[in-house]
């Protein structure tokens, strides 16, 4: 491609918008866990280290409780593979989108948080935009408020005192939004339905610390035994853009 | 610190390659290069919305309905961001605006 640097920029001036939601929450949950992990005695290099590496809010957070125990490398381990199980059922709606991504696939699948797969399902690239680097700044724009997020908590640590008590909201909120979005958009809402009954039936049987993992499995029986009442009847095959085949649509979130 | 500088590294070390694990799992059982089993694709296409009203309900999960406030921050904030995000489709006033809500909520009326 012959203009690299236009079509860098016009990608990322597109994706900047999309990510304003995350970086708002990125940034209050990162400095949330610099502090955090700056009150266990590691340095804002360690938080910085983490966020960089792991990028994996809830399970940063659970890192903090490994770090303060005997070393256990083995329940580390399974700690880790359970915290993020939910990860695998992400790829399943990205590996049409991801498969045009060339060598920037390695990144996509390393940076697919909860709250990118939320945008990637969401977002389209606006006409005229390279696709492929639209995507790529949102996932790296993601990552560099949390890894931002999580050296302003290590660094400022208990320098400012501010009360932040439901700041987490952020996250909820931008949820929220995007649930909305999406019922707006698909006409069928037993699948949406599906994720929340599903949810609450699997906390109040399996209890709220434990619920994610059999809450996921539910939900992947109902849609593979009620496939034909899940589809969009309007014909809408891939109304989440998991399976984009065409290019330049212009719908977006937060128009 | 609990763990020596080196334990910690190989701790980290192992979480990050645990994550990621977790992410290129469905990758390498669907590489680019094949078909895409069409079953994967429907799954695809119908995860994204049941994901979402789990994560809604995964971040609502501290909500406790039985001592005071009965939830009732939550609810409200909630019931804010759908009705707001409804009214006027603009995402940064949706959360912005919810999450200054329950904030108050939370600091202000239900200590």
């Amino acid at each position: 491609m012959k203009h690299h640097s236009d079509s860098k920029a016009a990608a990322l001036k597109a994706a900047f918008p999309h990510t304003i939601p995350v970086m708002l929450g990125y940034i209050f949950l990162g400095t949330a866990f610099g502090i955090l992990l700056g009150s266990k005695g590691y340095s804002f290099v360690w938080a910085i280290v983490m966020s960089f590496g792991i990028y994996a809010g809830s399970m940063q957070f659970v890192s903090i409780g490994i770090l303060t125990s005997p070393f256990d490398l083995a329940s580390a381990v399974l700690l880790t593979l359970s915290v993020n199980a939910r990860h695998i059922f992400y790829g399943l709606s990205m590996i049409e989108k991801f498969k045009k991504m060339g060598r920037m696939k390695p990144y996509m699948i390393f940076s697919l948080t909860d709250e990118t797969y939320s945008l990637l399902c969401s977002v389209e690239a606006p006409e005229g935009v390279d696709e492929r680097r639209f995507y790529f700044f949102i996932s790296l724009m993601n990552q560099f408020y949390w890894v931002l997020g999580s050296a302003i908590g290590g660094i400022a640590g208990s320098v400012f005192q501010f009360d932040s008590t439901g700041i987490d909201f952020a996250m909820t909120a931008l949820f929220v939004v995007i649930f909305v979005e999406q019922w707006e958009k698909n006409k069928n809402h037993l699948p949406a339905m599906t994720g929340v009954i599903s949810g609450i039936v699997c906390i109040l049987i399996f209890g709220k610390g434990k619920f994610i993992i059999p809450a996921m499995l539910v939900i992947f029986l109902i849609l593979s035994f009620f496939r034909r009442y899940m589809e969009d009847s309007a014909g809408k095959k891939n109304p989440a853009g998991a399976d984009k085949k065409t290019e330049g649509h212009h719908g977006s979130y937060n128009d | 610190m609990v763990l020596t500088t080196t334990e910690s590294m190989i701790i980290i070390l192992a979480i990050a390659m645990g994550t990621f694990l977790t992410r290129l799992i469905p990758f390498i059982l669907f590489p680019a290069n094949k078909k895409t089993p069409e079953f994967v694709d429907y799954l695809g296409s119908v995860l994204p919305f049941a994901v979402m009203g789990m994560l809604v309900v995964y971040c609502l999960k501290g909500m406790d309905f039985l001592d005071y406030p009965y939830g009732i921050a939550e609810a409200a904030a909630v019931l804010f961001v759908v009705a707001i995000h409804k009214w006027k489709h603009n995402t940064l006033l949706s959360i912005g605006g919810g999450t200054v809500l329950y904030m108050f909520l939370v600091q202000a009326v239900f200590k």
